[in-house]
């Protein structure tokens, strides 16, 4: 985020767009909701499926999966045509505005409602409450990221958010929502193939240089490594031969399952260092217990920058022990000692090599509770907003972006639209939330919610069980009959092993970012006895 | 903001208008006991322990919905205060149960704090008491309206912090409660089990079922940190008893969620003392995975990662690191990638 989360009751308008906050991050949620309860703030929710937000929102946008460009470029094509744009801010604090200008004009409101579905007034109306607010943030989630255009839709946020001299002040801001505890942290870290801890970059020598002198090594690589989805195809191409997984599931996590299925059972050797037998670990030759939040001293860094202190409540169980043991006990038998591994020392060892991280310290921790990076030195209180006086890469670039459809268009073969995501009760592969069991009585199995006009054309009744079926495979799940899904689409949570939704996910990736588009699938509802005539894909 | 000083019990006091005498008061390390009031919320003015007295006021003002103004000189703690604070509790009390050996809430009870605190034993009005069943209508939240003191704490929480509304006072006179719609389950209303009601109830009318009887506040050992679930960064305590986590809340106005929870975050903890949970390394040995000593499945990953190395290069290994994971641990396993196996094969599940 480049705002804060305290921030968002400060905005004066909220833009949430693929984001069901109140499920995905109850506690952003409430914020939200306290803007709108408490402070008058006007909030307008673009998303396909009607969410609890909508209950306060001023405007639901409904639009079509996958045609956010179109409906954003719309809006700012109403606020330049208007005048409603901040043109103090485009001057001093931006540029490539012209030609971002050029592909604007491209979308009066009629053009982008014929592509996203939403009526032209109304796209109109939420251009103008956007525009006019003093300070307006703009919210968003997976529903952004996960698409094959993932890196236009953050772009078009960010043209929007400049357009508008929303950024660098308080309740404004470009403001995605990271789905997992440490998910920041973890980029932070440097747990990406292309750049060390802080984000720089690989390809720098002067910056690896500055890691081989740290690390004690006479040569770092310069080529940027493989992520997850290039991991797998490298596996099934015979190039990678050993898969090191530590606390993750992507048997369940990743799109088409079959594909990742193949893989992990080809791949020469798997490890998986986890706190449950997954079903990913289920595959591994070595499985190592590792302890979990509860067992360890640490810090997460959290979805507004904020590094806070994880802290060691109970013993481990059995023979199971800390990550960093782990790690370290590797290393040493691949002839590398990592030293003191405790987590004060690694934080030194970071705060060192990270200009983002140089002024956190556990000691600072401990008394402050809390600190933002950018933090860069001791005596620095933290950054709770990003881009004040400039940007950091000088001024803000307006990308112009087009509008492209997604990698699956629905087709008389596969004619509904499938998009996944979570449920409140639920977690990511639900390897701890289904082994809680009031939380699992309360949601106790998946479901694929369809519009009642879809049931109706498709002879289906609530509850009853059908297959959901895409170009990668087939899953049984019960259906859920209900008007919060358009007509048209469906929609599966992926916490469920049983039915998993990835099996019929689209691994078609953004080319920059490398994110599937799990938002974006073509399926078909299959019933009765051709039931019986399809392969199921299991975990 | 302009500031104001006004004098609580002979200490001068300074601080801003937006300010109420209760806020203020704490703000000095002055207590002011409540039973309605919780910082999360807007304040009710509904049970009237709070009340003081402020010169030239007429009549006595409750300290959590007056603001402060220049120049009040407020007293919090009189014999005259006491005494209408006492009868107030008498009043109370004679109409709640008097179980405190075995109510889940004693020893985090307002109710109980104030009748130790004013010595309440006995009521001196006798009368009709109620007696309701416990409704555990759903498997985490359980309400005993016998325990209920009708300080609005939980409609309130719903409503102004959480938005959903699910309570009401219910019935009229000595008959109110705060009820469902139509008396239905938790489970048939839009409740969304964050258990906000339960950590405002002061007294033992609202519980967490899955803590019932596992301790109380003073055989636990609570340890702050963050929650492990989505990017919120929440801070909770993890209330631990003999090396068993048996319940979590969060420090009101602390951290991102300012002492708010959801349903992960308050109930999704059971799954660090699952049965389920690995409790020593395993190898496959004829297509099983049988269990293995850390020496033996540490030395065969070193094994297999450098022979790995010396067929294909480094970039034959991958690694996958871990959104869960902490920042330190993160940073370790990139730093065994790059330094020690030396690839830039390294991502986590940034993108799923």
């Amino acid at each position: 985020m480049t705002n804060s989360i305290d921030d968002l009751e400060k905005a004066e308008c909220i833009l949430v767009i693929g984001s069901n906050t109140t499920e995905g991050h109850p506690i952003v949620g409430l914020r939200i909701k306290k803007a709108v309860m408490k402070n008058d703030c006007r909030l307008i929710v673009a998303e396909p499926r009607h969410i609890r937000l909508c209950y306060y929102a001023d405007q639901w946008l409904r639009h079509r999966p996958g045609t956010d460009v179109a409906l954003l470029n719309g809006m700012m094509n109403v606020i330049l045509s208007e005048g409603l744009a901040d043109e103090e801010f485009i001057r001093e604090r931006t540029e490539g505005f012209e030609e971002f200008r050029k592909v604007v004009e491209q979308y009066p409101p009629e053009r982008a409602a014929e592509i996203c579905g939403v009526e032209a007034e109304e796209i109109r109306r939420a251009a103008r409450t956007f525009a006019r607010a003093s300070s307006a943030a703009i919210v968003y989630a997976m529903g952004i990221t996960q698409h094959t255009t993932g890196v236009d839709n953050v772009l078009s946020l960010a043209n929007l958010a400049m357009l508008t001299g929303n950024l660098g002040k308080e309740g404004a801001g470009v403001n995605p929502l990271r789905g997992q505890n440490n998910v920041q942290g973890a980029c932070d870290m440097g747990a990406l193939p292309n750049v060390f801890t802080g984000y720089q970059p690989v390809s720098d020598p002067q910056v690896r240089k500055k890691f081989e002198k740290a690390w004690g090594v006479d040569y770092l690589p310069g080529n940027p490594g493989l992520t997850i989805m290039e991991m797998v195809d490298a596996v099934l191409r015979g190039e990678v031969k050993v898969l090191y997984i530590m606390g993750e599931n992507p048997l369940l996590s990743d799109p088409d399952i079959r594909h990742l299925k193949e893989a992990l059972e080809k791949v020469d050797f798997l490890v998986v260092q986890d706190i449950f037998l997954t079903e990913t670990a289920r595959y591994a030759d070595v499985v190592l217990p590792a302890a979990s939040f509860a067992e360890k001293e640490g810090t997460f860094t959290n979805t507004d920058r904020r590094v806070q202190r994880v802290r060691k409540a109970v013993e481990p169980p059995g023979e199971a022990r800390e990550d960093s043991w782990i790690i370290a006990q590797v290393a040493s038998r691949l002839g590398y000692e990592m030293g003191d591994v405790s987590a004060p020392a690694v934080m030194e060892e970071i705060a060192s090599l990270t200009p983002s991280y140089a002024g956190i310290s556990y000691r600072r921790l401990e008394e402050l509770g809390e600190l933002r990076w950018p933090c860069p030195s001791p005596d620095h209180p933290g950054t709770p907003i990003l881009h004040v006086d400039k940007f950091t890469r000088g001024k803000g670039r307006f990308s112009p972006v087009e509008y492209k459809p997604p990698a699956e268009e629905p087709d008389a073969d596969y004619p509904l639209v499938l998009t996944t995501g979570r449920l409140l009760h639920h977690y990511h592969t639900g390897s701890m939330t289904r082994r809680v069991k009031p939380l699992n009585e309360l949601v106790p199995e998946n479901r694929v919610w369809m519009n009642p006009e879809d049931a109706k054309r498709l002879g289906v009744a609530a509850g009853e069980e059908v297959a959901v079926e895409s170009r990668r495979g087939a899953i049984r799940v019960r259906a859920r009959v209900t008007e919060k899904v358009p007509p048209g689409v469906v929609f599966i949570p992926f916490h469920f092993g049983e039915s998993p939704a990835n099996a019929l996910t689209n691994p078609a990736l953004d080319p920059v970012a490398k994110i599937p588009e799990y938002k974006v699938a073509s399926v078909r509802i299959v019933t009765g006895e051709a039931m019986e005539s399809l392969e199921y894909v299991t975990v | 903001m302009e500031q104001v000083r006004l004098n609580i019990d002979g200490v001068d006091v300074v601080t801003t208008p937006d300010r109420t005498i209760l806020e203020a008061a704490r703000e000095a390390g002055i207590r002011i006991p409540s039973l309605c009031y919780d910082q999360r919320m807007d304040p009710f003015g509904a049970c009237r322990i709070c009340i003081v007295e402020v010169e030239g006021a007429r009549g006595l003002l409750p300290a959590c919905a007056t603001r402060v103004t220049d120049g009040m000189v407020v007293r919090t703690n009189t014999e005259e205060l006491r005494r209408i604070r006492r009868t107030i509790v008498e009043l109370l009390l004679s109409d709640h149960p008097r179980d405190c050996m075995t109510c889940e809430s004693a020893g985090n009870c307002e109710l109980q704090d104030l009748a130790y605190e004013y010595g309440v034993k006995e009521t001196r009005f006798p009368g009709e008491e109620h007696h309701y069943e416990a409704l555990a209508d759903n498997p985490l939240i359980e309400r005993d309206y016998t325990k209920c003191v009708l300080c609005g704490r939980c409609i309130r929480i719903c409503r102004e912090v959480q938005g959903v509304g699910v309570y009401d006072f219910v019935n009229r006179g000595f008959e109110a409660v705060p009820g469902t719609p139509y008396n239905r389950p938790l489970t048939e209303t839009p409740c969304e089990f964050c258990g906000q009601c339960v950590s405002t109830c002061p007294t033992g009318a609202i519980i967490s079922i899955p803590s019932k009887g596992k301790g109380r506040p003073w055989q636990v050992e609570k340890v702050r940190t963050t929650c492990p679930y989505c990017g919120c960064g929440c801070q909770i305590d993890l209330h631990v008893r003999d090396g068993e986590i048996i319940e979590v809340s969060s420090p009101v106005m602390v951290g991102p969620g300012q002492g708010n929870l959801c349903v992960k975050g308050r109930y999704g903890y059971a799954f660090v003392h699952h049965p389920d949970r690995l409790t020593t390394p395993l190898v496959r040995k004829d297509g099983e995975l049988v269990p293995a000593s850390w020496e033996e499945a540490l030395g065969m990953v070193a094994e297999r990662i450098r022979g790995a190395m010396d067929d294909k290069g480094p970039d034959a290994v991958a690694f996958l690191s871990s959104a869960r994971c902490t920042n330190e641990e993160n940073y370790l396993l990139q730093k065994l990638a790059r330094a020690v196996v030396g690839t830039n094969n390294v991502d986590h599940c940034a993108r799923l």
